[in-house]
């Protein structure tokens, strides 16, 4: 079937199975790679994405579910390494990545969590990422990082982006 | 001021956080531009015969290339005849033998998730399918699971081998150890399997072409893998490329290249055909080596006034189907098996005993965090013997820092340590007076949420194998860069930013000109990697090393250029430029001296070894709540020392003990490998094995101290296991000091709210 998604801005137009799951079309088709895929039962949250501006586990959805729809991934989030969102600079500034596998799926959890509430506890930090898992930083930095995001001058282009 | 530390963000971060990583998977290179994808087909039971495997079925599905069994392995060369040694304990090898694994099982399957055949088509949807034709006649045979099955030696895994028990050590039994004990206390625990999730799965490409296999494999060791892929393929090393690209965690389970991966790299060469291969999770869980798994019997005796003198540690060593470790793993808990305390009389003895499950191997830590923690939780059941408090006992039988450098009746010599400053440095963190308080007052009151504290004072050895060395090689460009080959590999630990930050200090070109490579075996051929918290301490020193050889080598290019005696030169690390003493008027950049050297550039090499290896050490403190009717336990508060000597990267240290603690906190409180009776993995996806999540952790408490070592320049320890190592076991005596006043004693962990419940009732119950 011929499936058509905006992703990050740009339309991708591919023929694909009908089984095809989002994170293989976003990996294969789109050519982005950043969303990758840590377990096979929706538990690790490393291919979160968000989609028309909900995150979403995007190898829980099929490339066909997402068709006319907009998608966003990591890579549409900064314009250049030293041009990065709030909350990817945020994550840098705090030590929140180590061998970075599940990071661009923490980044656009991040920005989904933030979008529903803008000053979030640490307990509401850590519920909210309760999804997406992290085997290196024993999440203790990945919280400092969201909790600084939430500060004032990140909250306008977090919500901007989650609603492209 | 030294860059050294100083609190440096990362160089590799804006790349991963912009772009992602380019993890296997990842890979767009021209040469796997065609690539054709393998899906293995999987032994679904754990002890069988073959009788019969039909591909016929599977090779006239959709996309599919070839269908590949044992019976194709024909162009391998036999394995080496058994020269009867047994192997030798001390090397992290597979014992081989009658032990040895094939790439693919040939008539006998020894564990679920073992290889049997592989399948390779255009795509992964199609390998899937095809995966499921092939058809695969197993004849079942008794399954062993578990230590005393093992034992027992009903079933035999291995027939030419006699036995289950692949490797004995240690020394036997002292009868009279503890005739001069007042007190005496032994219990069996168990430190229970466990899986090493890295976020990223195993995963390898491979190329054959023009007589030069490449390999880019998800590892933390590309240039061992290089070796090993030659002897198993019967190639020249010379004729293989090893590329490790970024690796999305390793924790120990990517030491080296396993028989999946080899396995690969045999059929892209056997078929001539580029391959890609990326486990699913669930193949993971089966698949990827296992950690820890022991079954311990501990016993300590002492004085009623708190004074241990004698402790036994008796290890029987789970190696699942295969011992690709040999008896590695249970040898470094002997050797580390006194602890960081001072105990006249220690003894600990090994069993290595093969079972119908997946193999265990190195998971973070490897073997010391078993040691850990079987004297904490011995200490603690010797202090509730005397009734006397456990961090009391610890500080009167912790080495004295007067000891140093102190020789442990296990066998090794610890190099320097302060253990009872980190154990008082803790407690007065924690308020660890009000926190005994707090604990006696819900006692009091008959809280249902009770207060545990629970203590690991440890002790653990890093870069083990410190005669083994690392590499370095430094070249400075003509235009002022750098550029910094290292041996040692990075799966997120930061090397690239603590490299450029050690040729920064000792250089003055700054980090953001200094180019860290890493894991590409045709730039570095020779080099060891990372595992054994080694990588500061060999590979680190490597480059200061050739830092500090790059500049005595400039200082005589720049005494020449400026007509001056090389004594009166000097490097202005502020500026980045040689100038003569006291005359800054005149220098020159290290453009220009690079532009001087001769045809062979202003270079040096380095493979650095170490005398003998380093003893990080501390302690952690927990503080859990438990609730005693539902049994289930909470980490609140998590404080810890953890010494590991001087430290060059503040930011990149703390990252390593979060980590680290979270791990050992999950095999505490949570994570398990489960299999039933029948060898049948019961926890073989992220749905059931229950890897610890945000929502179960506290932010961590993380105090300084710094003790150096003598055994290297940089004064440095290693510091990628000491957190597991010390949170365990601390995690695990605060959830049983929470219910200790009702009478329990021990809990296994996973301490689990069912284990935990059933520890209360029965206390209760007996009482």
């Amino acid at each position: 079937m011929k499936v058509t998604v905006t992703v990050n801005g740009s339309q991708v137009a591919a023929e694909v199975e009908d089984r095809t799951l989002l994170v293989h079309f976003l990996r294969e088709q789109a050519g982005l790679t950043a969303t990758n895929v840590g377990c096979d039962t929706s538990s690790c949250g490393a291919c979160t994405v968000l989609l028309d501006g909900q995150s979403v586990k995007s190898c829980t959805v099929l490339a066909a579910q997402a068709d006319g729809r907009a998608v966003a991934t990591v890579e549409g989030l900064a314009s250049g390494p030293d041009e990065m969102h709030p909350v990817q600079r945020a994550f840098r500034a705090e030590h929140a990545l180590q061998c970075g596998f599940c990071t661009p799926g923490m980044v656009m959890a991040t920005i989904s969590l933030l979008a529903e509430n803008a000053s979030p506890t640490e307990e509401e930090v850590r519920s909210a990422l309760e999804g997406n898992l992290c085997r290196c930083t024993g999440y203790h930095n990945i919280v400092r990082a969201v909790l600084a995001a939430a500060s004032d001058d990140a909250k306008a282009a977090t919500a901007q982006a989650a609603g492209q | 001021m030294s860059i050294l530390g100083t609190r440096v963000l990362r160089t590799e971060d804006p790349r991963l956080l912009t772009l992602g990583g380019t993890y296997v998977d990842d890979l767009r290179v021209p040469e796997l531009a065609e690539a054709a994808r393998v899906t293995f087909v999987r032994s679904p039971v754990a002890h069988a015969l073959i009788t019969g495997i039909d591909v016929a079925a599977a090779r006239q599905a959709p996309g599919v290339i070839a269908v590949l069994t044992a019976a194709d392995l024909n162009d391998l060369a036999p394995p080496p005849p058994d020269d009867g040694s047994g192997g030798n304990e001390a090397a992290p090898l597979p014992l081989g033998g009658p032990w040895a694994e094939p790439l693919l099982a040939v008539d006998r399957v020894r564990y679920v998730g073992e290889p049997v055949a592989i399948v390779i088509t255009d795509d992964r949807y199609q390998g899937e399918d095809a995966a499921e034709l092939v058809s695969v006649d197993y004849e079942s045979l008794p399954a062993v699971v578990g230590a005393d099955a093992a034992l027992a030696g009903a079933t035999l895994l291995f027939a030419a081998a006699e036995s289950n028990v692949a490797v004995t050590g240690g020394a036997p039994a002292d009868p009279a150890a503890f005739d001069n004990c007042d007190v005496v206390v032994e219990r069996t625990i168990v430190n229970q399997r466990l899986a090493a999730v890295p976020l990223e799965g195993r995963a390898t490409a491979a190329e054959w072409a023009d007589g030069k296999l490449t390999v880019w494999v998800s590892t933390q060791n590309a240039q061992i893998s290089r070796f090993v892929l030659a002897g198993v393929l019967g190639l020249d090393p010379g004729a293989i490329r090893v590329v490790a690209p970024d690796v999305g965690g390793g924790f120990g389970a990517k030491v080296g290249i396993d028989r999946d991966a080899l396995a690969v790299a045999w059929a892209a060469k056997h078929t001539g055909h580029a391959l890609r291969w990326a486990e699913t999770r669930s193949e993971n869980l089966v698949g990827m080596t296992h950690g820890r798994a022991q079954r311990q019997v501990i016993k300590i005796g002492g004085t009623r006034d708190g004074r241990i003198l004698a402790y036994r540690l008796e290890i029987v060593q789970d190696a699942g189907a295969y011992p690709r470790m040999g008896g590695f793993l249970p040898f470094l808990t002997r050797l580390m098996a006194a602890g960081a305390y001072d105990i006249p009389h220690v003894e600990a003895a090994s069993r290595l005993v093969v079972t119908n499950t997946t193999p265990i191997a190195a998971y973070r830590g490897a073997g010391r965090p078993e040691a850990t923690a079987a004297i904490e939780r011995a200490v603690d059941l010797f202090a509730a013997e005397i009734g006397r408090d456990p961090a009391e006992v610890r500080r009167i039988n912790l080495v004295p820092p007067e000891a140093f450098p102190y020789s442990s009746p296990c066998g090794p010599v610890y190099d320097t340590g302060a253990y009872a400053g980190a154990l008082d440095k803790v407690l007065a963190a924690a308020g660890y007076q009000d926190l005994r308080a707090e604990q006696a007052h819900r006692r009091e009151r008959g809280d249902v949420l009770q207060l545990g504290i629970g203590l690991a004072s440890y002790v653990e050895i890093t870069a083990a194998d410190a005669a083994g060395g690392e590499t370095a090689r430094l070249v400075v460009h003509d235009d002022g860069t750098a550029t910094a080959y290292t041996g040692s590999s990075a799966h997120g630990q930061g090397h690239h930013t603590a490299w450029a930050m050690l040729v920064e200090a000792e250089l003055g070109i700054e980090m953001a000109k200094v180019t860290v490579i890493h894991g590409d075996t045709d730039l570095i051929p020779m080099g060891v990697g990372t595992y054994a918290s080694r990588s500061l301490q060999l590979g680190g020193v490597a480059v200061h090393k050739a830092a500090v050889d790059v500049r005595e080598q400039a200082r005589q290019l720049a005494a020449d250029m400026l007509e001056a005696s090389a004594a009166d030169l000097e490097l202005d690390t502020e500026r980045g430029v040689w100038q003569v003493r006291g005359d800054p008027a005149a220098s020159r950049t290290w453009a220009e001296v690079a532009g001087q050297a001769g045809d062979d550039g202003l270079a040096a090499e380095v493979n650095y070894t170490e005398g003998q290896p380093t003893f990080p050490f501390g302690t952690h403190l927990a503080v859990a709540e438990v609730d005693t009717e539902t049994g289930k336990a909470r980490l609140i508060r998590h404080l810890t020392v953890d010494d590991a000597g001087t430290v060059v990267s503040p930011v990149l240290a703390e990252g390593q003990r979060h980590g680290g603690i979270a791990q050992g906190v999950a095999q505490a409180l949570l994570e398990e490998m489960v299999y039933d009776a029948d060898g049948n993995p019961l926890t073989s996806t992220l749905v059931d094995y229950a890897a610890i999540t945000a929502a179960e952790l506290p932010s961590f408490e993380l105090l300084r101290s710094e003790t150096p070592t003598h055994i290297n320049p940089l004064g440095a320890k290693g510091i990628g296991e000491a957190g597991t190592i010390g949170a365990a076991p601390a995690m695990q005596n605060a959830v049983i000091d929470a219910v200790s006043h009702l009478g329990v004693r021990h809990i296994d962990m996973p301490t689990t709210p069912e284990r935990v419940w059933t520890a209360i009732s029965e206390a209760r119950e007996s009482q």
